[in-house]
């Protein structure tokens, strides 16, 4: 179901020029009342009035998260405290928290495109949710929960943890949709099946699953342990909190960005050049109807890439391709900027490869070299030497295709890569620079 | 009249053809043949065996790739020439080798090579029709 047929069916002209509209605004807001941003756009020799076109937002400085944090507490907020109604942090484990607040329009602005991500994601007046993230700070419970109530569902706000209690809930109260973070749902199943309570005897047809990265391969392991439909959720409290960008669960192919209210640009992070659709990078957003804590450029350090073909659920938000990285786990491999996770999505693309692999970089007479281990799968096994040549060849040219760099691919034994999420299993860099 | 021969990917590494050929002790598996072919970063192990199902189960639950091919086990006159005039009966037919090794037993005075073809049915009606003995499988394992 579309919540909001009037704008997120919304041709693109039309669309465009409510952006630059609000653009205009926020700009002309932000260098008024926002100090910082007073002093970046003076410094970048801009004047509000510079704006006269969407390509124009490409003049203005980014904004980084060591900005927030050098205005820690409340410097980025660009109304008085009256008329701010609510404020969240994030957790801060890496340094200060960031801290953002809203006004009661904000608040309403944030329900409504709740209301929005929850019917793309499958959701309907009539529908129950178990309502998963945490309370408190974290935007996660507090965005679902607002736009649950928007939407006209009957919300649980069972918020994280307590998790034999939550399975009860689950049983007793039938709820119909899910929203959790990808591995507490993993968790739930596990927790119900210790506890004898089956997902496929539980009423859940729909799972909302954001806040952290997550992979298809992990969306195919939802859906089967908790047998339900699971799309993607995307969002940052920096910019709003969930809600920026929903996956429709009838193409779960990309995530719409509300672009009525938030403007996306992919940069290349190390040139910060604008890319054009299609190419992957980091992903930058400026809002463009927020009061309390509006963002201009703000660098996610998310990377992902624009994808503006027409949707089949009717919606013509540009959409963004599921978060696959970190700017943080870039390499840069003679001179281009390679991301672990573009290697994996040439891997997942060629039938029969594991998508189990291993990137070790070295640097051989002042030359970057990359050798990409890829595990070999039973489908894929020869007995002819010359056919497993070749699909090494192959997965070498797709990635020289993709990448524009010549990597050396290395058939490996299963199971003899190191099973782990994290960037360390995934690259070795050798290289003494 | 194809035999099944079992192959395995291994990776360059010390220690993997033992690993094999431990399993395959453990299990009271006897190897009547075996080759390698290798590249610099990988080779795959070919093995003929007395029991081709356990062989490939016990590999498996131990984490290898393994996968079962059929190969055609020729008797080869065991004399200055024999296996030549085999490879020109097969290449005035038009069929390829893929590749081949030596069997160690032997079968009466006949030395015995296993062949992987690419056309296999029409190498055995070639090699039959020319008088040439196809060792049947059954037969192969227990040789």
């Amino acid at each position: 179901m579309i919540y909001d047929i009037e704008y997120e069916t919304m041709p693109r002209e039309a669309l465009e020029s409510i952006q630059l509209r609000r653009l205009q605004a926020t700009v002309s807001r932000v260098y008024a009342t926002v100090p910082h941003y007073r002093k970046k756009f003076d410094q970048a020799g801009i004047k509000p009035g510079d704006i006269q076109q969407i390509e124009d937002l490409q003049r203005l400085p980014f904004t980084i998260k060591q900005d927030l944090r050098e205005n820690y507490p409340f410097g980025m907020f660009a109304v008085p405290m009256d008329n701010v109604v609510r404020i969240h942090a994030s957790s801060g484990t890496t340094g200060k928290p960031t801290v953002v607040g809203y006004t009661s329009r904000d608040i309403n602005t944030w329900a409504e495109l709740m209301a929005r991500a929850l019917a793309a994601g499958g959701a309907t007046r009539g529908d129950i949710i178990h309502n998963a993230y945490g309370y408190g700070l974290f935007t996660g419970g507090l965005g679902v929960h607002y736009g649950a109530e928007k939407l006209g569902a009957s919300v649980i706000p069972v918020s994280g943890g307590n998790t034999k209690r939550q399975v009860v809930i689950m049983r007793d109260f039938a709820p119909t949709i899910l929203t959790a973070t990808p591995s507490y749902s993993l968790h739930l199943a596990e927790a119900a099946e210790d506890m004898g309570v089956s997902f496929q005897d539980l009423s859940f047809k729909f799972g909302i699953f954001g806040a952290e990265p997550w992979s298809e391969n992990m969306r195919k392991e939802i859906e089967e342990k908790l047998n339900l439909s699971a799309v993607d959720i995307y969002g940052l409290s920096e910019v709003l909190g969930p809600g920026v960008s929903i996956e429709c669960h009838e193409a779960k192919n990309g995530l719409h960005i509300a672009e009525d209210h938030f403007i996306a640009e992919i940069i290349d992070p190390v040139t910060e050049e604008v890319l054009p659709h299609g190419q992957t990078g980091e992903l930058v957003l400026t809002s463009i109807t927020k009061e309390a804590f509006p963002v201009i450029r703000y660098r996610t350090r998310d990377i992902t890439s624009l994808n503006p073909e027409p949707c089949i659920c009717g919606r013509t938000m540009v959409r963004m391709d599921k978060i696959s990285g970190r700017t943080d786990d870039m390499l840069i491999i003679r001179g281009v900027n390679v991301f672990p996770s573009q290697i994996e999505s040439v891997l997942m693309e060629i039938d029969g490869v594991e998508p189990h692999y291993q990137m070790e970089v070295d640097r051989k007479d002042n030359l970057d070299t990359v050798t990409v281990r890829v595990e070999v799968s039973q489908q894929m096994f020869s007995d002819e030497v010359k056919e497993l040549q070749r699909f090494e060849q192959r997965i070498e040219n797709d990635i020289k295709e993709l990448l524009g760099i010549s990597v050396d691919v290395k058939l490996a034994e299963p199971k003899s890569i190191a099973r782990s999420e994290g960037k360390a299993a995934r690259v070795i860099d050798r290289r003494k620079i | 009249m194809q035999a099944e021969q079992i192959s395995i990917f291994l990776e360059n590494k010390a220690g993997r053809l033992s690993e094999v050929t431990g399993i395959l002790w453990q299990n009271q598996v006897n190897i009547r043949a075996l080759a390698v072919a290798d590249t610099t970063d990988f080779g795959v192990l070919r093995l003929i065996v007395d029991d081709n199902a356990k062989a490939e189960q016990v590999l498996k639950n131990a984490g290898f790739t393994v996968r079962k091919t059929k190969v055609v086990a020729v008797e080869v006159a065991d004399q200055p020439g024999g296996l030549h005039s085999i490879l020109e009966m097969l290449y005035k037919s038009g069929i390829n080798v893929e590749y081949m090794y030596a069997f160690v037993r032997q079968s009466g005075d006949n030395a015995v090579m296993i062949f992987r073809f690419d056309q296999p049915e029409e190498a055995i009606d070639v090699l039959s029709q020319n008088g040439v003995t196809i060792v049947e499988g059954a037969r192969l394992y227990t040789m």
